[in-house]
This record gives C-alpha cells, sequence and structure tokens, in this order.
C-alpha cells in the first residue's frame, strides 16, 4: 500500500529524470576532468630518480629516470610471460629513462620490489633536445671548440650561460629558413609560373625574358648571401657541446644546437616549478611541433582548426540563411517544399565521411581540377587547387552544417508573429523591405543558434578531413604575410587529426599519450571558446529583439 | 456588452449628417470575397465619406474585419483568397493590376487590434514608414516624429526617452505608438481594426478621443465590437452580418431609428 502511495506520488518520476540529468553531468565531468588531469599535469616537473634495481639474473643496476605510471597487475599475468614474481598482486612502474639513442628504448618496466636506495639528487639534469628525447645524466664538463673549459660545479652556471647564446643563433637561423628563405622560394616560385603562363599565351618576349632572368638572379644572389650566413651561424652554433654521466656510466657528448631545455627538476622550488610549467604550457599552444609530433607545440593545429571553423562559418551562413528564406518566405508551401525539408534534415544525419568522400571526388577533382585548367595552367601538371585544401576543407564541413543552419533558421522565421509583418506591410513596406528591416533582425538570434550548433559539429569532426585537406604536418600556415594572405589551396593541421595522428600514428607510443589528452583537452577548449563567442553574439541579439516574448 | 445603449446621448449630437451631401473617399462596388469555398462577404456596395468616422459593428465572423483588410489589400497575405467586384479610391480601382500595393497601404494605413511595435526604438517605429520611402534626412525626421506623436496624443509621455525600446511602453501607449506611426506617412484612410479591444477603459477612453481628433485629417474606417464605441466615436456606422451589409446609415438614425429588423435585434441586444 505504502509503495503504492509512493508510486503515485510521482516521486519515482522525479528521481528517474533527475538520475538522467546526474548520469550525464556525472559523465561529462568525469570526461573533462580526466582529459584536463592527464594533459595538463603532462607540463609540471616530474622528480627524476635514481636508484638500484636488480634483474631477473640477479645483477645490480643504476637507473635514472622519471617515474611515468605506476600499476598494480595480478602476479599470475607477470610470471605467464616469463617474470619470477612472489604474491598475487605486484606494483610495478613504467620508468621514463629517457637517452633514446644511447640505450634503445626510453621507457622501460620496473618491479617495485627490485628497486633499493631511491633518491632524488638535486645535480641530475634532464635536456629536452631537438630530436632523440630527453636525456637524463650528471653533467660532467662543458667543452669549446673540443676543449673542455669547464667542470664540476661552475659547470652548470656555464652550460645556461652557453645554451642562452645557441638558442639566440638557433632562432636566428630558424629566422632565416622559414622567413627570409620561405620567402626567396616563394618569389622564385611564383616567378616560374609568371615566366610558364608568359610561355602558355604566347608573350614571353626576350624583353621579359630578360627582365625575368635579371630578377631570378638577383634572388639567387640574396640565397646565396643568406646561405652563407647560415653557414656562418651554423659554425657558431656548434662550437659548444657539454658531456654527462648517463645511468649506465657512459659519458656522453651532446652539442649544444641540439639543445631547447635544461634543468635540474630535484632542484626546483615550487615557484621554479610554476615558471616551468607556465613556459612549458605556452610553448605548447605557441610553437611548433617537433619530432613527427611527438615533441614540441601544437599552434598549428590550433590555428588551422580556428581559420577552418572561421571559413566554414563564412561560407555556412549566407548558404543556410538564404535557402531558409527562400523555402520559408517565398516558396510556395506545397509537398515539393515538403520533400525539400525532409531532404534538409536527412542530410544532417548522413555520415561525414561520405561527404569526405563525396568532396574529394567532386570539389577536389572535378571543381577543383578544372579550376586548375582555367585559371593556373602554368603550375600544371603539379595542383593548385586540385588537391586537397583548406578551401575544399571549410566546403565540405559547410555541406554537413548547412541542414543545421537551414532548420534553425526557418524555426526562427515561423516563430516572428504575423503581426509584426503585417503591421510592417501596412505602411506600404514591400514583402523584401518588411524580410530586410524587420523579420530578418528579429530572425537573426535564431540564425546565430544555427551557427552555434553547426561549429559545434564542425570544430569536432575529423574523418571528412583527412580526405580533403588535413595533413599531419603542413610546411606552412594557410594564413602568412605573403600575398595573398590567405591560402585557400594550401593544406593545414587541425586539432581533431592531430590527437588520431598522435595517439596511433606515433612511433613513440608512451611518449605521446599524454600530448593527446592535452591536444584533445586544448580541441575541446576551442569549441568551447568558438561557442562561448557565439553565444555572446546571440544573447546580445535576443537583447536587441526582444519582441517574440511579449508579442 | 451593455446591451442598451443611451439613445439621448446620440440624438444630441450637434449637426445631423446626410450621407447624401458627402464628400466620398472609398466606394465599395458589389464586393464578394471568399476563402477557398466559404464566402466571407457577399455584395457589397457602400460609399464611406470622406474625413468622417465610419464603424462597422456586427457579430463575430460577420466579415466586418474582412472588408476592412480589403481596403488596403491585406487579404493579398492570404493564399486562397478570391475578390470579385471593385472598391474605388479616389475613382480607381485598387484591385487594379496597374495598382502598386505598397503605394496603396501607404494611402490607406491600417491599425490593428493587438498593438504591433516593432522590436526597435520608439523613434523608429514612428520613423520607419519614411525609412521605407528612402528618407533619410534627420530633420524631416524628427519633425514627422514628433508631429506623430504629438498627433497621437503620445508625445508629452514618451519626448524624453525617444531612443528606449518601443516594447517598454504599456498596451495603451503601444497602441497610440502605432497610430503615430500609421498617421507619420500620412495616409487619407486609416482603418482600426477593434484598435481599443486589447485595452484598459483609461487607454480606450484616450484612443477614442484620439479618433476624435483624428478625423479633421483623416477619413476613418473602424471595427468594433462595442457598440457603445461605435455610437460615441462615428458619423457613420455599418451593421453587417454573416457578410452581408444589413445597414449603412447616420450613427444616430442607425442606433436610434434602424430600418431593418436585424439591425434593431442586434443592437437592442437580442443576439449577438
Amino acid at each position: 500500500m505504502k509503495t503504492k502511495n509512493w508510486w503515485k506520488s510521482g516521486d519515482p518520476w522525479i528521481w528517474l529524470t533527475a538520475s538522467a540529468v546526474t548520469i550525464s553531468i556525472v559523465v561529462v565531468a568525469a570526461l573533462l576532468i580526466l582529459i584536463a588531469v592527464r594533459g595538463l599535469g603532462h607540463f609540471w616537473p616530474s622528480p627524476i630518480m635514481e636508484a638500484q634495481y636488480t634483474e631477473a639474473d640477479g645483477s645490480t643496476i643504476r637507473l635514472i629516470g622519471e617515474i611515468y605510471d605506476e600499476e598494480t597487475v595480478p602476479a599470475a599475468r607477470l610470471r605467464d610471460s616469463g617474470i619470477s614474481v612472489k604474491g598475487d598482486w605486484v606494483t610495478r612502474y613504467l620508468l621514463k629513462t629517457g637517452n633514446r639513442h644511447l640505450l634503445g628504448l626510453d621507457f622501460r618496466w620496473i618491479l617495485a620490489s627490485q628497486l633499493q636506495n631511491k633518491k632524488y639528487p638535486k645535480d641530475l639534469i634532464v635536456v629536452e633536445r631537438r630530436e632523440w628525447g630527453n636525456f637524463y645524466g650528471y653533467l660532467k664538463s662543458i667543452k669549446e671548440n673540443g676543449k673542455v673549459i669547464s667542470t664540476g660545479e661552475t659547470a652548470w652556471a656555464e652550460l645556461h650561460k652557453r645554451l642562452k647564446r645557441a638558442l639566440g643563433i638557433q632562432e636566428q637561423i630558424h629566422h632565416i629558413q622559414k622567413y627570409d628563405i620561405g620567402d626567396i622560394n616563394y618569389k622564385l616560385e611564383r616567378l616560374r609560373l609568371y615566366q610558364r603562363r608568359l610561355e602558355l599565351d604566347n608573350e614571353l618576349t626576350a624583353n621579359k625574358q630578360a627582365e625575368i632572368a635579371a630578377t631570378k638572379a638577383e634572388l639567387n644572389a640574396r640565397f646565396q648571401a643568406l646561405n652563407q650566413k647560415l653557414e656562418e651561424l651554423y659554425k657558431s652554433i656548434n662550437r659548444d657541446s657539454f658531456t654527462a654521466e648517463i645511468m649506465d656510466g657512459r659519458i656522453a657528448e651532446i652539442p649544444l644546437a641540439k639543445v631547447v631545455h635544461v634543468n635540474r627538476p630535484n632542484a626546483m622550488s615550487l615557484f621554479d616549478k610554476i615558471g616551468f610549467y607556465l613556459m612549458k604550457a605556452w610553448e605548447f599552444l605557441s610553437e611548433e611541433p617537433r619530432e613527427a609530433n611527438t615533441e614540441g607545440g601544437i599552434f598549428p593545429a590550433i590555428f588551422g582548426t580556428i581559420v577552418m571553423v572561421l571559413l566554414m562559418s563564412i561560407i555556412v551562413t549566407p548558404i543556410g540563411v538564404i535557402a531558409a528564406i527562400y523555402l520559408h518566405e517565398y516558396a510556395k508551401q506545397g509537398i515539393f517544399t515538403t520533400t525539400i525539408r525532409i531532404a534538409v534534415n536527412n542530410l544532417a544525419g548522413v555520415p561525414s565521411i561520405v561527404y569526405g568522400v563525396f568532396g574529394l571526388g567532386f570539389f577536389v577533382y572535378f571543381i577543383g581540377g578544372n579550376i586548375d585548367q582555367i585559371f593556373f595552367p602554368e603550375a600544371l601538371p603539379a595542383p593548385t587547387f586540385g588537391s586537397p585544401g583548406l578551401l575544399w576543407a571549410s566546403l565540405i564541413l559547410a555541406l554537413l552544417t548547412v541542414p543545421v543552419v537551414i532548420v534553425s533558421t526557418e524555426e526562427g522565421l515561423s516563430r516572428i508573429p504575423s503581426s509584426i509583418r503585417e503591421g510592417s506591410l501596412a505602411l506600404g513596406a514591400t514583402k523584401a523591405e518588411t524580410l530586410w528591416r524587420t523579420v530578418l533582425p528579429m530572425a537573426s538570434p535564431a540564425m546565430m543558434t544555427g551557427l552555434i550548433l553547426a561549429i559545434a559539429r564542425a570544430a569536432g569532426e575529423v574523418a571528412p578531413l583527412m580526405l580533403v585537406g588535413v595533413v599531419k604536418l603542413a610546411p606552412s600556415l594557410p594564413v602568412d604575410f605573403q600575398y595573398p594572405f590567405l591560402h585557400l589551396e594550401r593544406q593545414f593541421m587541425h586539432l581533431g587529426f592531430h590527437i588520431y595522428d598522435v595517439g596511433f600514428q606515433s612511433p613513440n607510443v608512451e611518449a605521446a599519450r599524454p600530448l593527446v589528452y592535452a591536444t584533445a583537452f586544448l580541441l575541446v577548449a576551442v569549441i568551447v571558446v568558438l561557442n562561448l563567442a557565439a553565444i555572446w553574439i546571440r544573447n546580445h541579439l535576443r537583447e536587441k529583439y526582444k519582441a517574440l516574448e511579449t508579442a | 456588452m451593455t446591451k442598451s445603449i443611451n439613445i439621448n446621448s446620440i440624438a444630441q449630437r450637434e449637426s445631423a449628417l446626410i450621407l447624401e451631401n458627402e464628400k466620398i473617399c472609398l466606394e465599395v462596388k458589389n464586393l464578394n470575397l471568399s476563402y477557398g469555398d466559404k464566402q466571407a462577404l457577399k455584395n457589397i456596395d457602400m460609399r464611406i465619406p470622406e474625413k468622417r468616422v465610419t464603424a462597422y459593428i456586427g457579430p463575430s465572423g460577420c466579415g466586418k474585419s474582412t472588408l476592412l483588410r480589403c481596403f488596403n489589400r491585406m487579404n493579398d497575405l492570404v493564399d486562397s483568397v478570391k475578390i470579385q467586384g471593385e472598391i474605388l479610391l479616389d475613382g480607381q480601382n485598387i484591385f487594379d493590376n496597374s495598382v502598386n500595393v505598397a503605394d496603396l497601404r501607404r494611402r490607406v494605413g491600417m491599425v490593428f487590434q493587438k498593438p504591433n511595435p516593432f522590436p526597435k526604438s520608439i523613434y523608429e517605429n514612428v520613423a520607419y514608414g519614411l525609412r521605407i520611402q528612402g528618407i533619410k534626412n534627420r530633420r524631416i525626421l524628427d519633425e514627422v516624429v514628433e508631429k506623430s506623436l504629438k498627433g497621437a496624443a503620445l508625445w508629452d509621455e514618451v519626448k524624453d526617452r525617444l531612443r528606449d525600446n518601443a516594447l517598454g511602453l504599456s498596451g495603451g501607449q503601444q497602441q497610440r505608438l502605432v497610430i503615430a506611426r500609421a498617421i507619420a506617412i500620412e495616409p487619407e484612410v486609416l482603418l482600426l481594426d477593434e484598435p481599443a479591444s486589447a485595452l484598459d477603459p483609461i487607454s480606450t477612453l484616450k484612443i477614442e478621443e484620439l479618433i476624435n481628433e483624428l478625423k479633421s485629417d483623416y477619413t476613418i474606417i473602424i471595427v468594433t465590437h462595442n457598440m457603445q464605441q461605435a455610437a460615441r466615436v462615428s458619423d457613420y456606422t455599418a451593421f453587417m452580418y454573416l457578410g452581408e451589409l444589413i445597414e449603412f446609415g447616420e450613427t444616430s438614425t442607425l442606433f436610434t431609428n434602424p430600418s431593418k429588423k436585424q439591425t434593431e435585434d442586434y443592437i437592442t441586444g437580442r443576439y449577438g
């Protein structure tokens, strides 16, 4: 009886609905917290451990590295794979030993029970290098042109001083390679295309030829000068090196030209650690990836994602809105328009990879190929727009999301009270004037809602992009200072694809794992920021045209 | 609705109006209108005098609003509508193909049952019609806005907040704003479709006073459910029933001495 009353009171229903909400919130929060913790923790300097380790054959070795992961596994599983352990459960650590070029592997699993004499010496150094991953060891000496100039305690200060110099030179080299030489190459390529075009148009006169040759000679001379400067810089950067002792007692020599950071995490104060953390996080956001995307930053991917989403918004909004206006305002309502509406709604449900295939076949090969034939014959057989690129990726995403914009805009248009339209018409406005001056402004929040949904869908989409423009590593950003500034034909990097690439295509899975989390976190953050911006605009518009509630 | 009319107050109205002596503004000739199969107006013939207030009364669904919406061709918006017959405005048939609907609506303004200001400022609401006509001159706009708001007896209440959103006004103020918006483009005819039915008694009174003032400049046609209101504000009254025009004449005569039995039944409250 009591249960029956409780049932009738409606309480179970409230509990059921509330728990559905709770589950959703918990799942989303857990997801965000997981990727945030895993991703953001990556930049924190972990302590470097030195310890004695007894191998399975009874010999003892010295291990140096950072503990990367810890897990408790059933002992039986280890015994099955030939490791003799006691007990039922065994704790083991994943130790990052670094020094890949010397040890072969930079990660190994070790058993907690076999570790003795754990200590964290303050003078252990961690070196982040341009290649071969991290280096761990004890600093021994500093060399200049092969001659030892500093050892012992003074070496650490000397190392810092000389690293600063090396990094400064590295910066110069990078600038020359990327901007100065890049610029010359770009100009040479344009010159070649210009010449080829004149040739195709039969306008390549001797005069022009001489002109082109002169420009080319000038560019080449500049290139030679830069090259010479580069050589000098290389010589100067390769002056210094340092030696250090690694865990098996060998001494390694490392040129400073290959070093990005050196630090002694065990000697860092909390304040130092925070500074280091922020520096690493900023580097992650602002720099280009290194080492097959497993090190360095992901700036090109952030940039590519944002540019692509913005471009998609610019394409999808007018198309969707105009289509919705026609469907709702002008088209005669009947079976035909109903059919179109159903088709539009179904379009939103087509798997995105299908759009990718369609885009590759239709946009890239057919339209892009024809554009190349007509507008860029001088570049053939190398494609300009006839290969995957930013424009096609944005177009495909626009196509993918246009139904969302159409549906929300139509909804917005139908919510506008007829009294407002009549009021405008009764004042002598034509239908078009009524639309422009009254109806569309009032429907603009609905259009923004459509755009918000479109962005949410497009920013997370990866599958079609793999076919129509996203690459693992793009040599240059789609926007730069070279005319025409926005390079729609270029391939670009994308956060979503970057996650896939780093997570599954990486040569060094363990090293890349935290980057997967960090990148995922960043992708979520970028989408949230884009959405918040759109929501802010929508609320602003709503405030302005708040007639719907009162009328 | 009060079923009895204070006949004395109507009889005492100053001059006796005679329809035959009036200058005619709109002439309806044998007008038939149907929505699909349903005929809403049947053979309407009437002549609406200039610069007078003409009221339409009749029970719900009798076609009075439909007829009103014919004068500025608002019925064009309904897909299934079919219209036969003519309405002459200054001798020209408004249903003629050569008539530009937007121009017609500029000459025949309309105020709706529920106040429908645009979600813009008070100023922009009044200036809307002028902006549509392409007038951008600030001075002209300022002038017209002030004149129209004064004409609609709203100026004193809103002159300090012309830039505020019109939706912040009360219902009665909104309705007067809508009237100001309509008279800003100086129409010849003003159609009022139950303009006070959504308002409180005091706002209603203000609207009625306003109608009285406006009739010196405009031909006003008003549809109302409220017979007292018709008696109070109109010079001529038309009684419609089931799509037909039953009786049309001076308001005082129609209310005191109706010539048709149906009219008498309606105004004495036997049905309606």
